[in-house]
């Protein structure tokens, strides 16, 4: 009965960290800029895979192997992060800047239901 | 064909393709690079192999301080390798026969794996029966590394110092002794400092914890030197090289560089003294298998103090030189 | 379980080398390389656990540390174009 438990919960914690470090290696590749990837991968990095780690020291139960898996964890929650801020600042003192979008104007944008009158279309 | 052969194909295959790159490859950032993914992809294919101690060293060495080691010296040349002036068809000519000559050689040893083999019919069972009578140890890799063939261990330690001699003489007359006038580098990246302070003490331990477990699972001198150099070096990075400087002073290093070559060659003077054969570790303590642990872990710490030394001071080294290339022209 | 979180690995390393010959600036490739490191300490773990040997747990703390130290090591070299100390032009100490 516990081995089913925990089996279930590892379960539970190996398949969201799955998903989370996949979806991150995702944004990773899909998102426009630098900084939405280094948003997309650091943080997704860092949750997935200590759930990943969390799952496996479930299924490890009380021994070494357990110290040692959290020792991994508690090594990648701290450096992950700092990378990963290490790498922001060095691209922003580089001069990289994040590309904001064009218009800044508070009117809506173009749309159907808008009526134009006669004015001009924007070009 | 098995799935085991499958994942040994495609380690390989990737090597070659990474071999390739770095030689067709001009930009030597990349190639620096691409040497560390080597480095990885080889300890992979040795985790595969189940050489666990090899591929420990290998990551530790391949993929961390050869590369920051190569990152110093890129500081220090230019940024592209030139274009090859004239063909070199007599010496592609000359390999390409020693290595048919080579694979010649090898059609005559027994295949990969056969159990038939002398190696597996003589060798390994002889290790594997008597490491647990003679020498007590679960680790069969260290019992075999520093007690069967210690003096091929002793020999590569020489090679490790030997090497670090050299390195230290033929760099002697660019390093900038420190005189207070450098600036840390890293003043304002507060969250890389904190981060940094609170792991050297962990890295350090774990460190200590690789040495001397090295003889109940993988690990041992080698990986823990490199590990402890690990620690030095990202502090140097972190907080300047002046600091670390101060920290362990280059003196006192190459010192430790030849101390640990001291206590592997001691041991083995120790056992002279009591009457037995160079580096005969039975005669250390009261029973034989006592003597030859404690020899064992004297010898790993020997080799551990020495590697850790001789990193430590080649990367002061190679970071303390003036780059004879000005900033504009890199 | 662990050959789902397997595929999802190599899946995931895969994409981090995608972006890494893709990346535009340096700084992607930096940040694919730190990803790819993370990606294989985990696997390293799941593999332990797959093929019954958790001895391996200490070769992935090695890596996650070294993943560390080169992370910093190409980026300090890229600000400050060496890995030591930088020569105060005033001359004076900091």
């Amino acid at each position: 009965m516990s081995q089913i438990v925990i089996d279930g919960v590892s379960w539970a914690l190996l398949i969201a960290g799955s998903i989370l470090v996949l979806v991150g290696a995702l944004g990773l590749m899909r998102m426009p800029d630098f900084y939405t990837r280094m948003h997309a991968a650091g943080i997704t990095d860092t949750l997935g895979a200590d759930l990943i780690l969390l799952g496996l020291m479930v299924q490890a139960g009380f021994t070494l192997v357990t110290v040692k898996l959290l020792l991994i964890g508690a090594f990648l929650f701290f450096t992950s992060p700092t990378s990963t801020h290490a790498i922001a600042n060095a691209a922003y003192t580089a001069g990289l800047r994040p590309s904001i979008s064009e218009w800044d104007t508070d009117e809506p944008p173009e749309g159907p239901e808008r009526d134009h009158g006669e004015e001009d279309p924007r070009p | 064909m098995t799935i085991a052969n499958f994942i040994d194909m495609a380690f390989l295959v990737f090597l070659g393709i990474t071999a390739f790159a770095i030689l067709k490859l001009r930009a030597l950032f990349a190639v620096v690079m691409l040497s560390s993914v080597f480095s990885l992809v080889s300890a992979g294919l040795l985790v595969h192999l189940d050489a666990v101690d090899v591929a420990f060293t290998e990551a530790a060495v391949g993929a961390g301080i050869s590369t920051v080691l190569m990152l110093a010296t890129l500081a220090l040349t230019a940024r592209r390798e030139k274009a090859p002036t004239r063909t070199h068809a007599v010496p592609l000519i000359v390999v390409f026969l020693t290595g048919l000559a080579l694979v010649y050689g090898t059609l005559d040893m027994p295949r990969f794996g056969d159990p038939q083999a002398p190696v597996h019919t003589h060798v390994a069972p002889k290790y594997i029966n008597d490491t647990e009578k003679e020498i007590g140890m679960p680790n069969i890799v260290t019992a075999v590394l520093a007690s069967y063939r210690g003096f091929d261990t002793l020999g590569e330690v020489t090679v490790i110092f030997t090497a670090g001699i050299g390195v230290l003489l033929l760099l002697a007359a660019s390093i900038r002794e420190p005189d207070g006038l450098r600036i840390q580098t890293m003043d304002h990246h507060l969250v890389l400092r904190v981060v940094t302070k609170v792991l050297i003490g962990p890295i350090l331990l774990f460190a200590l914890y690789v040495q001397f477990h090295g003889d109940y699972g993988p690990g041992g001198g080698f990986q823990a030197g490199v590990i402890f150099a690990a620690a030095f070096i990202i502090y140097a990075l972190v907080f300047g090289l002046e600091n670390a400087r101060a920290a362990v002073p280059g003196q006192a290093v190459r010192v430790l560089v030849a101390c640990g070559v001291l206590l592997y060659g001691g041991v083995g003077v120790v056992s002279f003294l009591f009457g037995e054969n160079y580096l005969n570790y039975s005669v250390l303590g009261s029973t034989q298998v006592s003597g030859q642990h404690l020899g064992i872990i004297l010898v790993e710490f020997g080799v551990g103090l020495t590697v850790a030394a001789v990193m430590v001071s080649t990367f002061y080294a190679f970071a303390g030189q003036n780059p004879p290339i000005g900033d504009e022209d890199w | 379980m662990f050959s789902a979180t397997t595929a999802a690995l190599i899946i995931a390393m895969v994409l981090a080398l995608g972006r890494l010959y893709m990346g535009p600036t340096l700084y992607d490739r930096v940040l694919a390389a730190n990803a790819f490191g993370t990606k294989t300490v985990l696997m390293i773990g799941v593999m332990g656990f797959l093929t019954g040997r958790p001895d391996f747990l200490d070769i992935s703390l090695l890596y996650a540390l070294i993943n560390f130290i080169a992370t910093i090591a190409v980026l300090k070299f890229f600000r400050y174009r060496t890995l030591g100390d930088r020569v105060d032009p005033d001359g004076g100490k900091r």
